[in-house]
Formats: structure tokens, sequence, C-alpha cells
């Protein structure tokens, strides 16, 4: 006979089975993200659920708040199933609308729906949307449609079976085998094979092991860990529990950043239901197998994604990276040998066990296998979180998916991999998403984050940005990092300054070499990349910075002169209207003038000129 | 056992040092509990002054210069007193890209307020804070608990009218 909690699954999903279906009752799933709770999504749940109750429907309708549907710039989002109709940017005023006329009257509110921005033409359904249409969710695949509040959700949509078969049906060692099956590699960025990490571990001696959930998403431009804690937060228990059942590990810890405090609530909560339902603690499902997850927050120290320095921070110290070997997986956290995964790996376990290692490499690449979550924001007209195979080209992601530039602004460059990554320019946008060939083109995987810069970015500007970002978050610890890093700013601030002299552009290659060679963790080794790859494709702005003294995408303002060109001024006198300091004088048909002792160098008489009339 | 006295502090009332001795208790016998105990004892007092560093060292029987150390590696800590209202500026790429730097030059200039620091007044302190990952809604500014989106140098002022 069945054990009791095996039992109890089946009968949930017996129960809730309808409601995925949505055939008993029409389903308003609004987004609970940051992103959407930022915009006001919880006013609008509360004036939707007002008017459901004052029209009597709340029989009928029942409004379910949902983790992040992905689309985050177009929140607060809805979407109404059955008909998968999506309404966007709501407002309160909004939600008497659609309840008397989509759900009394059956029709669709057109003008709340996606207004294409290419055709101009509104589409009513959620998966005809093209930044919709060209995703494959596999690890979001319950974004945007359960309640990631309720454990009963997550079981209705086959939850908690992977990890059912991987406790009763498998032992550690199949499950490595499928997962080494599956080709999966670490999502967090350096992409090292899953099921090789967990073997290692596995035949680790030793009684106490630990299994580690690295939440740490400190890459800036990133928030694909934050949106499937706050989305699907049991896949990634459930993940955690199989790993845990794969190296025979009792204990498990996720390391979150302090600052996703949505997702530590939502994951928090999740721990307690699977807790109370003993698919957490001892004896899971019978078979003997135990094991308990603590949640342990981080206090702000990007390092800490480095994973020795991760288990440095639990252990309650400074979180400085040591040198390897020995690995984690013979000496990691209290000295105990432990698996760290990211949350996209570990969300991505328990589909693998449940369909097999062969299913999941059937999508990808040679190399790369499986689907990739990226989070795609900057100068891009549909910002959002977005799920494709790997092997899909950087330009679907950026203009199938992400709608291309806006403003009618030309592409400049995409940036990957966050601070360890680099630029790639318009003519790799070609690039199949797979870790070897985005490595050759001067970047990295990654993470997750891509970044779209338009032609307003200046690409030296942006190597200061993160050269400035990995200086700040250096530990101190190695010599190379700490004082090379700082070397490169100085440089970088030197020409954007207009301070630049031609050989520095040697010695800034030569500084990144050596970092490159000699530094003692990740943070390091990678540190150089994004001036790498800017002096690899953007040579041309830097030369002028050091010969022209010219930022041609005016952005740096040391270069900049704050003069009106008389020929190129229409007299609109928009720069006047915006000027904060009342630096700029213009009169009604006349050329515009900026009075030096009075202008702050703010820039915002650049954003607003249309016509690039001041230099 | 004698509790150790509290040690005088202007900022510290008797009601946070009870709080504070709670959390230290809690925590006294947990290995690697340092960070927690130092965020708790931030989130009661506002902020972490050396003589609250100390104390809480010789609760938790470290020495104190490892209680320094690591409240002065992670940036969530701060050892200086924090104005009214925080006003947190990402400084992620996305939000980089999107013009943040204008708006930071904006609020630096418009309350002569450096980042790291407070107003005079204790209006407001400013942080320039790593991504919060709302990169949908760059450029972001949090004030208090309040996340403001595709904020821009003209809009802001408006938005901190608000906070008093």
């Amino acid at each position: 006979m069945a054990h009791e909690t095996v039992e109890q699954l089946g009968r949930i999903r017996e129960k809730y089975a309808a409601k995925f279906a949505f055939t008993d009752k029409t389903y308003l799933l609004i987004c609970g993200g940051t992103g959407c709770h930022a915009t006001g999504s919880i006013k609008v749940k509360e004036a939707l659920e007002q008017q459901l109750a004052e029209h009597d429907l709340s029989d009928k309708a029942e409004v379910v708040e949902t983790g992040c549907n992905g689309f985050c710039a177009m929140g607060p989002l809805l979407v109404v199933q059955p008909g998968d109709v999506f309404y966007q940017k709501l407002t309160i005023a909004d939600m008497e609308t659609i309840v008397k006329e989509h759900i009394i009257g059956k029709k669709p509110v057109e003008r709340l729906l996606y207004k294409d921005p290419v055709t101009r033409k509104r589409i009513a359904s959620q998966k005809e949307i093209p930044f919709f249409a060209h995703q494959e969710p596999v690890v979001l695949r319950n974004k945007g449609l359960i309640n990631p509040e309720s454990i009963d959700d997550y079981i209705a949509r086959d939850g908690y079976s992977g990890a059912a078969k991987a406790l009763l049906e498998m032992d550690g060692e199949e499950i490595i085998e499928q997962m080494k099956i599956s080709g999966i590699r670490g999502r967090g960025g350096a992409g090292f094979p899953t099921g090789l990490k967990w073997e290692f571990a596995s035949k680790s001696p030793g009684e106490t092991k630990y299994v580690l959930c690295n939440a740490d998403e400190g890459d800036p431009g990133a928030f694909m860990d934050r949106s499937i804690l706050e989305a699907d937060p049991h896949a990634v228990i459930e993940g955690m529990i199989i790993a845990a059942r794969a190296i025979n590990a009792g204990k498990g810890y996720v390391y979150a950043r302090t600052e996703y405090p949505l997702a530590i609530s939502r994951l928090t909560k999740a721990i307690e239901q699977a807790t109370a339902y003993g698919l957490l603690g001892e004896n899971i499902f019978g078979s003997g197998f135990g094991f308990a997850i603590e949640i342990y927050q981080g206090a702000g120290a990007f390092v800490c994604g480095e994973e020795t320095a991760l288990m440095r921070s639990i252990e309650g110290k400074r979180g400085m990276p040591r040198p390897r070997p020995p690995f984690p997986a013979h000496k990691g956290l209290w000295e105990k040998p432990t698996v760290l995964n990211n949350v996209e790996t570990l969300a991505s376990v328990a589909q693998i066990i449940r369909h097999g290692g062969s299913w999941y490499s059937a999508m990808g690449t040679e190399s790369s296998k499986g689907t990739k979550v990226f989070a795609v924001s900057g100068d891009v007209n549909n910002i959002g979180l977005v799920e494709v195979p790997m092997g899909t080209s950087l330009r679907t992601i950026i203009y199938d998916i992400g709608g291309g530039i806006p403003k009618k602004k030309k592409f400049k460059a995409v940036q990957l991999g966050g601070p360890s990554g680099g630029c790639i320019p318009d003519a790799y946008l070609d690039t199949p998403v797979d870790y070897e060939a985005i490595a050759k083109v001067g970047a990295i995987m990654g993470s997750g984050g891509v970044i779209v810069m338009d032609e307003n970015t200046c690409m030296v500007d942006m190597a200061r940005f993160f050269m400035e970002f990995i200086q700040d978050e250096s530990c101190g610890k190695c010599t190379p990092c700490r004082e090379g890093t700082r070397r490169l700013l100085q440089i970088l601030e030197k020409i954007c300054e207009g301070r630049g002299k031609p050989e520095d552009i040697d010695k800034m290659r030569e500084l990144s070499a050596t970092i490159s060679q000699t530094a003692l963790c990740g943070l390091g080794q990678t540190g150089p990349n994004p001036v790498l790859s800017t002096l690899r494709y953007f040579m041309d702005e830097y030369e002028a910075h050091i010969h022209d003294k010219r930022c041609p995408a005016k952005r740096c303002v040391a270069l900049l002169k704050f003069e009106i060109d008389r020929d190129i001024c229409t007299k609109c006198g928009l720069c006047f209207k915006h000027c904060p300091s009342d630096a700029i004088i213009w009169k009604k048909k006349e050329v515009a003038r900026i009075e030096k002792d009075k202008c702050i160098k703010c820039l915002t008489c650049y954003d607003k000129c249309k016509f690039g009339a001041i230099f | 056992m004698a509790k150790s006295p509290h040690p005088v502090h202007e900022d510290i009332t008797p009601e946070m040092w009870t709080g504070i001795d709670r959390v230290i208790a809690e925590h006294k016998s947990v290995s690697g509990a340092i960070i927690t105990v130092l965020r708790e004892c931030q989130d009661i007092a506002g902020y972490l002054p050396v003589e609250l560093l100390d104390y809480i060292a010789k609760g938790l029987n470290l020495p104190s210069s490892e209680v320094f150390g690591v409240a002065s590696f992670y940036s969530l800590f701060s050892l200086v007193p924090k104005g009214r209202h925080t006003i947190k500026l990402c400084l992620g790429t996305a939000c980089y890209v999107k013009g943040i730097k204008e708006v930071m030059s904006r609020v630096t200039n418009t309350f002569n307020l450096e980042e790291g620091q407070v107003t005079e007044d204790k209006r407001f302190s400013l942080e320039g804070v790593r991504c919060l990952g709302a990169c949908g809604l760059a450029p972001v500014m949090v004030v208090g608990q309040d996340t403001h989106g595709d904020v821009s140098p003209d809009k802001i002022l408006g938005i901190l009218d608000n906070y008093t």
C-alpha cells in the first residue's frame, strides 16, 4: 500500500484537477511579483475582489495572486482564464470595467489589452503576444498560473511527484545517472555539469553532508532567481530534496539575498507547508530518508555568490573565498561535503527526474542542454523574464521576444553575464545561447542577465561602471583583485574625464591579463572581462575619448561642452522647459543658449533634445 | 548569572536594550549566528554604533574584532545613524543604462546630500544600492519601504515631497 503522504498527494491532484483545466469557474490570475507589487497590484487585487463581491460573483470567479508573470514592464497584470485574456497596466478604476464587461458581459475590454508596438494591433490572448509566443517554459511552467503560497496548487501541477519517485523508486546512483544523462549544467553562470558535482559529493566519505541553494543573485540586471522563488518556491524545495537524496544529506540551507523580502517570505511559507505535509522532516514518504531546510539571509556582499565565500558567510564570518581545492564536494560548509546549486538549476531537477534525463537533453544544443531563463532589461521594449531552449539566438531574444529597441533608437550592444561578462555588438547577434558559443564572442552565459543598450550608451562609461562595481565588491583578500581592479578603474576614470593617454590601452590589457591569471576567485578572474570585451568591439569609442577628447554617446560629462549648435537647434524650447536650474535662455522662435555658470551638468537637456543639437 | 550592564548610548532606549538582549539570548548557542544577530539588532536600534557592537561581542562571547570585521564587511550594516527616510537608488546595470546617474546627481544637488550621508535635518539618508532585481521598472528608487519605478530627475522631487 502506498504511503499516506503519497496518497495525500494523489487526493490533492484529483481535487484540483478542474481548477487548472479552468472548467469549474473563472480564474482571475493577478501578478504578485515584486515588480507588479511596486506598481500597485495589491490595491488592484483588492478592488477586483470587492467588485466581484458587489456583483455577487464570488462563487463564480476566483482571484488568484500568482508569482511573477514575467512581463514586468507591463504591470500590474491580469490574466483571465478560461480564455487566456491578458490585461496590462491596470488601475483600480479598471476593475469595475473588467467585471462588468468581461466577467458579466463576456466581452474582453479592448482598451486594456496588449498593443503590439510594431503592428499597433491589440492582442487578446496571452500566448499570441510575441513576448510569450516565442518562449518555452520549463523551469517557469507554473509562473503566472499557481498561487505560490499554496502547496496544493503546486501539488496539483504534479508537484512533489519527482521527489516521490526519487525517494521511493530510485537510489542515489540512479538519480545522479539521470542528472548526468540530462546534461544540465550549473545555471549560476559557471556551467559545471550538475550530475558530476553531485557524484563527487556523493562519493565523498562522511556522515554529515549539506545541500545548499545559492539564491544570492548579485549580478546587476539579473532577476531570474528572485522571480522563480516568488512564483514557484516549492520547485526549488523539491529540487533540494532530490539533491539531498542523491548525496545523502540531511540538512540544507537556502542562502538568499536580503534585498529580496518577498522571495524570502514566500519561501519561508513554502518550507512551513512542506514540513506540515511531511515532505520535509523525518522519514519522507516513509522512505526512511529525512531532510530539513533552513533559510539563511545574506547581508549584502556580491562576493558571497562565490561558493566558498557563501559557505564562510553561513558560518558567520566575513564572506571571503578560499583557494580550491579542496572543493566543496569534499570540504564545504563546516568542512563537510557539500553540494551548492543555483536556484534555477534546482528548480529544473524535479522535472528531470519525473520525465527522465533524456527528455531534458532532447532540448538545446550539443554542449548546452535544456532551457535557460533570462532577465531581459535595459533599452528594449518588452522588459521581463524569458525562458528559451538553449541554442536560441540573441537576436530572437532581443527582437522577437524583446520587441526591439524603443524610441526608434539604434541597437549598440547587449551585455551578458553581469560584471563577469561582456558586451556583444550587432555583428554577433546571431550567436546562439550556448555556453561555448557565447564565450567565443567574449562574453559568458552567466546567470542570465541580458541588458540591451542603445546608441546613447557610452561603452567606455559602461566599462567604468562595471569596474567600479567589481572594485567596490572586491573582498580585499588577494592583491591582484584588490589592487588591480582599483588601477583599472583609475585608468578608466581618467579616460572618461578626458585625461586618457594612448598607452593606457596597452596598460589596461596587460593589467587585465595579470588579474585574470592570478586572482583567487571567479570575481577577480573574470573582473576584467567588461574592459576586454569593450576594447575588442568598441575601440573607436576609446580612441574618441583618448585622442579627440570626445564622448560619441554624449554621456561623459567632463567631455561635453554644454553648448547648443545654432544650425541644428529647431527652437522648440524643450530643453528650456526641462532645465532644473534655469540655465537655459530661450524665447519663442529663438535659438536656445546655455548659461554656463548656472548649469549643473545634469544632462537633462541632452536627453530632452530630440535633434542632438547640444554638444 | 548577572547581566552585563547596558552601556550608555543616546540613540538606544531601554526598550531597545531589552530587545537586543532578547536577540542575543536567542542566538547565543547557535554557531554562525552573528550576521542574524547584527541584522536583528540593527532593525531594533536603527544602526550599529561601536558600543552596541562591543555589547553584542560580549554577549555572543566573540572577540570584538571579529564582530566589527563582520559588521564592516557587509553593506547591509550601517555604523552611522540614518535619516528618517532612506533613499535607495538602484545602481544595477539596467538602472544605470536608463539614467540613474542623472537621478543621483539631482538628489545630491537638491539636498546637498552625498551617498552614504544624512541631511542635516535628518530627513533623508542616501544610499546607492546593488541591483534590486526590479529591472522591469528601471530606473528604480526605494524610499523606506516604497518602491518607485521609472523615475527621472524631473519626477523624483515631487515623490520626495511626500516624505517629511
